[in-house]
C-alpha cells in the first residue's frame, strides 16, 4: 500500500508541543519546519478516506480527502507557513505554539469525516485563538481573551447540544449534508453560525480581533471564520436562509467600518463583509456558486492576511493602530506600505486574486436570477474597497504626517508579506493555472477575464475612489474619532451590568420588603406573643376563679397584676412549679 | 534595512507636496473619464457585454453605482449610525456603576 501521508492535525499538534518545550534557535527551526513538512505531506494525501480510529460505537475519521477538503487544506497550510514566518523573529513560545495549535485544529476540522471528530477539533480552535489574543500581553487583551472564550464556549455548547439531539433522533454521525429541520439541525446550524460571525452572533469578531497580538490576528483571520464557511458548505449547501444571512453580513458591517477608528477593527468588519459573500454563495448552492465559496475563501485568506500583516507590522514598530494616531508612514515603512497597497487592491482589482474569486459569486447570483442580491453584492464590493482598500492604507501610510519616524518592518515580516503579495498577483493574473483547477466542482467552469468585465470593474472601483477623494476633500467624510461604537457585544459587556442592576433592585428590594415584614414586624409580634400570650391566657383562665373566691375591686386588680408578672417572667413559687411539673409528668405518663 | 536608523527627516515627503497630490488626483480623474468614455463607446458601437441584467448595458452604470454606493455608505454611517451607536472610547472600561466588566 502507498504511504498516504499523516493527518495534518497530528503534524501541527506535535509541532505545537515541541515548540513549547524547545528553546532558542531549535524552536524557530522546528516551528518553520512544521508547515514545510505539512506542505510536503499535503502532496502525499490522495483522495479517499484515511486514518480512522474506533471510538465507543463510532469510527472517527481523521482524513476525508476530497476536492473540498484539499483546497482548504492547501491554503491553510500555505498560510500557516506565512503566519509562522511572520512571527518567527521574536521567538516567543506562545506565538509559535498558538499558531501551530490553531492551524492544526482548523485542519482537523477540514479533514474530519464525522461530526464527533469535527466537534473535538472545533473546540481546540477556540484554544488557539485565545492564546493568540493572550500573546499580546496587555490587560485589555486578557479581558478580550476571556470574552472570546465565553462566546465560543457558548457556541460550542450550542453545537454539542445540536449534535446530541441530531444523533438521538437517529441522525447520521457522518459529516455530510444535513437537512435544516428539527431542533438538532438548527442548533448545529447556529453553532456554526457563531463561529462564522453571523449578524447579532458575530460581534465577538470585531470586538476581539483588534486586541490580539500583532501576529496572532493573522491566524485568527485565517482559521475560525473560514473553517465555519467550510462546515456550512458541507452541511447546508443550498439552504436559502444563508442567502439572507450572508447579505446582512456583506452590507451592515461596512457601515460600522466607516465609523471605526482602529485600523484592525476596520479590517475585521471588512472580513465579515467578505465572509458574507461566501455565505451567500453557500446559500445559492449551485455548482458554480460553491466553486465561488472555495475560491473566494482561498483568495480572501491571502489578501486579508496580507492586510492584517501590514497593519501588524505598523503595530510592531509604532505600537499604534488607530487612524487618529497614524499617518505618513510610507516614508518610514515603504515596503510595508507597498504590501498593504497590494493587499488593498487584491480585494477587487482585475489581475489580483480577489477579483477572480468574487466574480464567480457575483456571476452565480446573477445566473440564479437574484437581482436584488446581485445589486447588494455590487454595493458591498464598492463599499469594501472604500473601507479596507482605501481608508486603511490611506490613514496608516498617507493622510497627514503624524510625525512618526520608525524602522521598516523586520525582514521576516517583509518576506512573509512579500510571498503573500506575489501569491495575490499570480493567482489573480493566472487563475486557471492552479486555483480554478482545485475547485470542488471542476465541471462548472468560469472565465473572469472578458474585456467588458474588466472595464466595468475598473469603472466601479475608480468611481468609488473618486467618491472617497471628493468626500475627504469636501470635509463630508466622517472625521476619525476615538470612540467605542455599540454592537451586540454590548449584551455581554454591559448587559451584564444591566442584569446586575436589575437583580440588585429586584432581589435587594425583595430583601428589604421581607426584612420589614418578617424581621421587623413578625418577629417582634411573635416575641411579644410568646412573652405575654401565655400570661394573658392564664390570667383569663384564673380570673373567673378569683372572682368566685370573692376577690373584688383593688384586691382583684392587684392579684391579677402580680399573677400576670409572675407568669410573664415564669417566676412561680417553687411549690407551684413543682406541682405543674408533676402534672405534666402525669399527663405524659397517662398518654 | 534593520541596521539603518529611523529616518528623522521631517521635511514634506513626496505625498505631502501640493503638486504631487494634484498629479495623483489628475490621474484619478483622467482614469474616471477614460472609463466612462469606454463605456459610452460600448454603448454606441453596440458591443455585446454578455450582461446578466439589462442595466449592465446602460452607459456609466457601474461608475454611477460605485460612486453613489460609496457616498450613501459614508453619509449613512456618519449621519445615522454614528449618532446612534457612538460612545466614549472608555465606555466599556468605566466602572462608575459598579459591577465587573470583562
Amino acid at each position: 500500500m502507498m504511504f498516504e501521508g499523516l493527518p495534518p492535525a497530528a503534524i501541527y499538534l506535535l509541532g505545537a508541543l515541541l515548540v513549547s518545550l524547545l528553546r532558542g534557535r531549535a524552536r524557530q527551526v522546528v516551528a518553520l519546519a512544521v508547515p514545510v513538512a505539512a506542505f510536503i505531506n499535503f502532496f502525499l494525501i490522495t483522495e479517499g478516506v484515511h486514518w480512522t480510529l474506533p471510538f465507543l460505537d463510532f469510527e472517527l475519521i481523521l482524513g476525508r480527502a476530497d476536492r473540498w477538503s484539499l483546497i482548504f487544506l492547501n491554503i491553510f497550510t500555505i498560510l500557516s507557513f506565512i503566519g509562522i514566518l511572520y512571527v518567527i523573529k521574536d521567538n516567543r513560545a506562545i506565538d509559535l505554539a498558538a499558531g501551530l495549535l490553531y492551524a492544526g485544529s482548523a485542519m482537523g476540522v477540514i479533514m474530519a469525516g464525522d461530526l464527533i471528530t469535527l466537534f473535538l477539533f472545533w473546540e481546540m480552535l477556540t484554544l488557539g485563538a485565545v492564546l493568540c489574543i493572550l500573546a499580546r500581553g496587555t490587560p485589555e487583551s486578557g479581558k478580550a481573551a476571556y470574552r472570546y472564550l465565553m462566546v465560543h464556549v457558548f457556541g460550542g455548547v450550542v453545537l454539542l447540544a445540536g449534535l446530541f439531539i441530531h444523533l438521538a433522533n437517529g441522525g447520521s454521525v457522518a459529516f455530510d449534508q444535513i437537512e435544516l429541520a428539527g431542533l438538532g439541525a438548527w442548533l448545529i446550524f447556529l453553532g456554526f453560525g457563531i463561529n462564522c460571525a453571523w449578524p447579532v452572533l458575530g460581534a465577538w469578531l470585531t470586538d476581539t480581533y483588534p486586541e490580539a497580538s500583532f501576529g496572532g490576528v493573522v491566524f485568527m483571520a485565517t482559521y475560525t471564520t473560514k473553517t465555519a464557511v467550510y462546515v456550512l458548505a458541507r452541511c447546508f449547501p443550498g439552504e436559502s436562509t444563508l442567502i439572507w444571512i450572508g447579505l446582512a453580513m456583506a452590507t451592515i458591517p461596512l457601515f460600522y467600518a466607516a465609523i471605526a477608528n482602529d485600523l484592525r477593527r476596520i479590517l475585521a468588519y471588512c472580513l465579515i463583509n467578505q465572509v458574507g459573500f461566501m455565505v451567500i454563495s453557500v446559500g445559492l448552492g449551485t455548482e458554480l456558486s460553491l466553486n465561488g465559496t472555495a475560491a473566494h475563501a482561498y483568495c480572501h485568506l491571502l489578501y486579508k492576511a496580507l492586510l492584517f500583516m501590514a497593519i501588524g507590522s505598523v503595530i510592531y514598530r509604532t505600537g499604534k493602530s488607530k487612524a487618529t494616531e497614524l499617518g505618513g508612514l510610507y516614508r518610514s515603512m515603504p515596503w510595508t506600505c507597498l504590501f498593504c497597497c497590494i493587499g488593498a487592491i487584491s480585494i477587487s482589482f482585475p489581475f489580483f486574486c480577489g477579483f477572480v474569486s468574487k466574480s464567480i459569486i457575483m456571476s452565480s447570483a446573477a445566473s440564479a436570477g437574484q437581482s436584488a442580491v446581485w445589486l447588494a453584492l455590487l454595493f458591498a464590493s464598492a463599499g469594501v474597497f472604500l473601507q479596507a482598500g482605501l481608508r486603511v492604507p490611506f490613514f496608516a501610510f498617507f493622510s497627514h504626517d503624524a510625525g512618526i519616524r520608525c524602522e521598516e518592518a523586520p525582514r521576516n515580516q517583509l518576506l512573509a508579506m512579500g510571498i503573500t503579495a506575489i501569491l495575490c498577483v499570480v493567482i489573480g493574473t493566472f487563475p486557471q493555472a492552479f486555483l480554478y483547477k482545485m475547485l470542488p466542482n471542476p465541471e462548472a467552469t468560469y472565465q473572469p477575464y472578458t474585456v467588458a468585465h474588466v472595464t466595468d470593474q475598473y469603472a466601479l472601483l475608480f468611481f468609488s475612489a473618486l467618491a472617497f477623494v471628493l468626500l475627504i476633500r469636501s470635509g463630508l467624510h466622517p472625521a476619525e474619532i476615538r470612540s467605542t461604537n455599540l454592537d451586540t457585544d454590548w449584551v455581554y459587556r454591559r448587559g451584564g451590568r444591566v442584569i446586575y442592576a436589575f437583580f440588585d433592585i429586584l432581589l435587594n428590594g425583595l430583601n428589604r420588603v421581607a426584612k420589614a415584614a418578617f424581621v421587623d414586624t413578625f418577629i417582634k409580634r411573635l416575641s411579644r406573643f410568646l412573652q405575654h400570650g401565655p400570661a394573658r391566657l392564664l390570667v383569663m383562665i384564673q380570673y373567673p376563679f378569683w372572682s368566685l373566691s370573692g376577690l373584688e375591686g383593688e384586691a382583684l386588680k392587684d392579684k391579677r397584676a402580680d399573677f400576670y408578672e409572675q407568669t410573664r417572667l415564669g417566676a412561680f413559687p417553687i411549690g407551684l412549679t413543682a406541682f405543674l411539673a408533676v402534672l405534666l409528668l402525669a399527663i405524659l405518663f397517662i398518654f | 534595512m534593520e541596521s539603518k536608523p529611523p529616518n528623522q527627516d521631517t521635511s514634506a515627503g513626496w505625498f505631502e507636496q501640493k503638486e504631487n497630490i494634484r498629479r495623483v488626483l489628475l490621474g484619478l480623474f483622467a482614469g474616471c473619464a477614460l472609463l466612462i468614455g469606454i463605456d459610452v463607446a460600448y454603448w454606441i458601437s453596440g458591443y455585446d457585454k454578455h450582461p446578466y441584467f439589462k442595466w449592465e448595458t446602460w452607459p456609466g452604470f457601474y461608475a454611477v453605482y460605485g460612486f453613489v454606493a460609496c457616498v450613501v455608505l459614508v453619509l449613512a454611517s456618519k449621519l445615522v449610525l454614528r449618532p446612534l451607536v457612538m460612545r466614549d472610547e472608555q465606555y466599556y472600561d468605566s466602572r462608575k456603576k459598579g459591577g465587573h466588566d470583562v
